[in-house]
């Protein structure tokens, strides 16, 4: 990278993708060019920054300068201003809200202080279509140190004494892991990438396959070294055509240096890697599920024992890591697992991705090391809740996970503090929630996934997950008793303690947690028919005030069924026989005229 | 369904023909049943019975096997999409951010529920689990076109683009 004197990285992730940053990236190259710069100046498409909130973004080295929210005709004066004549577009920069003074350098943003990246370390950084970046940055050093100094006993000693654990959900030791599969005997093994990520709100699998796909391809072959494999597979959802065609691209090149294929580095050992597709079943997260379908069948879980490590992918021996898990391989083998140790918790060591969503003023993908507390999370670097409302729950887990509340925000957060406060690590979605989320809504949303993805093999959740969806739309609607509330926290007792497989297990997380910390708002739901978030339609009603409406209109003309009547300058008025409660009207009206209740 | 008109001008010779190539260019046959119906969809948009029963004689496994299949994932659809898909994320992040109320203006303007085609034919709506894009939440993709933070007054000018 040295020949250039400045660096322009633009983000090519889905997000930036989707706001038009790679017409950024065009324009930019065509400004640079007309200027006569292109020798001097670089233009890089790079993966995620994380700070998807202010997409698209332009960062520019070696200044760290972090523009935002940039437009493609933006691309002129970023040339001709700060390029050319040196000078920072003020306009472009990203604000501090608490200030709203402008940050010139992105290590000064509050986004980024209290970060840790390392399973996010190239993302943004480099180009992850190029593979020589990646080994600039000390790619496929790890696997050159395992295959060449390290006996495969050794990298599972490494790997256990780093205590990293599994990053997909389940929490369990990756080291443990790779040595069960190494102990299995079988004439041939398989190392699996899952990489269906199916948890909604969580994005950090998708970006780091974005950002840098040749992390997970070297972490497979070390792993495959470890474990006796010579076969890879990635199995990748199919709704995310990027990252497929990035990893594909990855393991093209990655076979034309000879870092994959036959005898890498001379060291005898081969390995190729394979990519199946998904097609769209959350419970194939679950590893067994997943198998069955890369052999091409439904994706149904079966009972473990036997555990894939002893037979799986065609009844061999398989050792199956989530995305995030393999992105952090790398990095242990070369820093040494003593360095890994001394990031994170007691039990949970290293970092941890988070998808922060839902009402924050920060959405992105953040990375930060274990014990970070959830109020560090959302009101540092999160930036805290979004029109300033108050902070309600976090939903962390997605569904099999739980709610998190105002006691919980001073909690460290790491596999088995989640545990115990009735959620769980998950994936690491991070959905904020206000006061204006209702939660036996939310815990209805999550219900419906299930019952929708529950893949119907075991009675407690293909049937139990209907019936606790049902009932939950019956709180909603204002039509449930005190019996089936009752009713909701045996049933959901009961499928998780008999359900087949970690989705159905889990299920019922969502009711639980929230019945527990919300039981007064599931109580006002049923005993007075009223929904104190203000967002179960069949027991809200909008109304317009006399004295505040001004009759301008604005109201009826966003009204979608015409249920709102009134002469321009006079007060309107709600048909409440037509009015769908959409809130298009509440959410227009600039006098607070308009009122639920 | 050999009497619709409209499916069998769609399911042409030539679409079985490329779809008959790439299963004999198949290195291994046992395992290949997703690949080969994301090829089938990707030739024909939609996975109709005689799609399903032409993979199974070709795979040589039972057609309920290939139902079974089609069935279980939600990527694959026996119903043709829309000349334009309209999928609106349901994913937590949209969710939280209002996209149910989205959806619910999309299924109230085009006058059909999620899974369905209208009647000319030229949009159909579906929900999707996260796009990932959970910075321009609510997201919804009209083909591969994303739009960001939509609300559901925007609805109505979003159809009229492809009007």
């Amino acid at each position: 990278m040295s020949r250039y004197k400045m660096h322009v990285l633009v983000c090519g992730g889905t997000g930036c993708v989707s706001s038009n940053s790679l017409q950024i990236v065009d324009n930019l190259k065509n400004h640079i060019k007309e200027n006569g710069l292109e020798n001097d100046i670089q233009v890089l498409k790079t993966g995620c920054f994380g700070f998807c909130e202010k997409g698209p973004i332009v960062k520019i080295l070696p200044d760290n300068t972090f523009y935002v929210q940039v437009k493609p005709e933006d691309a002129e004066i970023i040339v001709k201003e700060h390029l050319v004549k040196g000078r920072k577009v003020d306009k472009l920069l990203y604000k501090e809200p608490s200030t709203e003074k402008s940050i010139d350098d992105s290590k000064h943003m509050e986004f980024y202080k209290k970060q840790m990246r390392v399973a996010l370390r190239n993302c943004g950084f480099i180009d992850p279509d190029n593979i020589e970046e990646y080994i600039a940055r000390d790619g496929y050093q790890a696997l050159g140190k395992a295959l060449v100094e390290m006996t495969p006993e050794l990298v599972i000693e490494e790997m256990k004494k780093s205590g990293l654990r599994g990053r997909g959900g389940g929490g369990f030791p990756t080291g443990l892991k790779w040595e069960f599969a190494r102990k299995n005997k079988g004439d041939q093994k398989y190392v699996v990438c899952n990489a269906d990520e199916g948890d909604p709100g969580a994005f950090m699998d998708r970006s780091i396959l974005e950002g840098d796909p040749h992390s997970i391809v070297e972490a497979m072959a070390i792993c495959g070294y470890a474990i006796g494999a010579d076969k890879g597979l990635v199995y990748i959802r199919a709704e995310y055509p990027l990252a497929v065609k990035r990893l594909e691209k990855a393991i093209k090149d990655a076979r034309e240096y000879g870092l994959l294929g036959k005898n890498i580095l001379d060291s005898g050992f081969d390995f190729d890697i394979e990519i199946k597709y998904g097609a769209g079943a959350f419970v194939c997260g679950e590893e067994t599920a997943l198998i069955h379908s890369m052999e091409g069948e439904r994706g149904e879980p079966t009972t473990k024992p036997p555990f894939p490590a002893e037979s799986g992918y065609w009844g061999k021996p398989t050792n199956v890591n989530n995305v995030e898990t393999f992105a952090n391989v790398p990095v242990i083998l070369l820093k040494g697992a003593d360095w890994f140790q001394t990031i994170g918790t007691e039990k949970s060591k290293g970092t941890k991705v988070f998808a922060l969503a839902g009402k924050i003023n920060n959405v992105g993908l953040i990375e930060v090391p274990m014990g970070t507390t959830l109020r560090e999370v959302i009101f540092d670097i999160g930036g805290g809740i979004k029109d300033g409302k108050r902070f309600k729950a976090v939903q962390t887990g997605g569904p099999s996970g739980g709610c998190l509340t105002e006691e919980d925000l001073d909690t460290p957060i790491d596999f088995d503090n989640l545990l115990a406060k009735g959620s769980m690590m998950g994936s690491g979605g991070m959905i904020v929630m206000d006061e204006d989320d209702c939660m036996p809504s939310v815990a209805k949303f999550y219900l419906e996934f299930t019952e929708d993805e529950s893949c119907g093999k075991c009675t407690p959740c293909r049937i139990g997950t209907k019936r606790l969806s049902e009932l939950l739309d019956k709180v909603t609607k204002g039509q449930a008793t005190m019996e089936d509330l009752e009713m909701l926290k045996v049933l959901s007792e009961t499928i998780r303690d008999t359900a087949l497989c970690g989705l159905g297990q889990t299920a019922p997380n969502p009711v639980l947690s929230t019945i527990e910390t919300f039981w007064d708002e599931y109580v006002a739901h049923v005993k007075e028919n009223r929904c104190p978030a203000g967002q179960c339609t069949d027991l809200l009603k909008y109304f317009i005030l006399e004295e505040k409406c001004i009759g301008c209109t604005a109201c009826s003309r966003v009204c979608p069924v015409e249920a709102i009547s009134g002469k321009v300058k006079s007060v309107h008025v709600i048909d409440q026989d037509k009015c769908i409660k959409c809130g298009a009207c509440y959410d227009k009206c600039k006098f607070s005229a308009i009122i639920k209740k | 369904m050999s009497n619709c008109e409209t499916c069998t001008n769609k399911l042409s010779e030539r679409g079985f023909r490329e779809l008959e190539q790439f299963i004999n260019d198949l290195d291994e046959k046992t395992g290949a049943v997703i690949s080969v119906l994301h090829k089938a969809q990707e030739i024909f948009g939609y996975l109709p019975r005689e799609v399903q029963q032409f993979v199974a004689n070709k795979l040589e496994i039972p057609v309920s096997k290939v139902y079974g299949i089609v069935s279980f994932y939600s990527f694959f659809t026996m119903i043709p999409k829309g000349e334009h898909p309209i999928s609106v994320c349901m994913g937590t992040a949209c969710y939280v951010r209002g996209a149910e109320k989205v959806l619910d203006e999309f299924k109230r303007a085009l006058n059909i529920e999620v899974g369905e085609t209208t009647a000319d034919g030229k949009f159909s709506l579906d929900a999707l689990r996260c796009v990932g894009a959970c910075g321009l939440a609510p997201v919804v993709l009209v083909g591969e076109k994303v739009y960001g933070r939509v609300t559901p007054d925007q609805v109505k000018s979003i159809l009229k683009e492809y009007e």
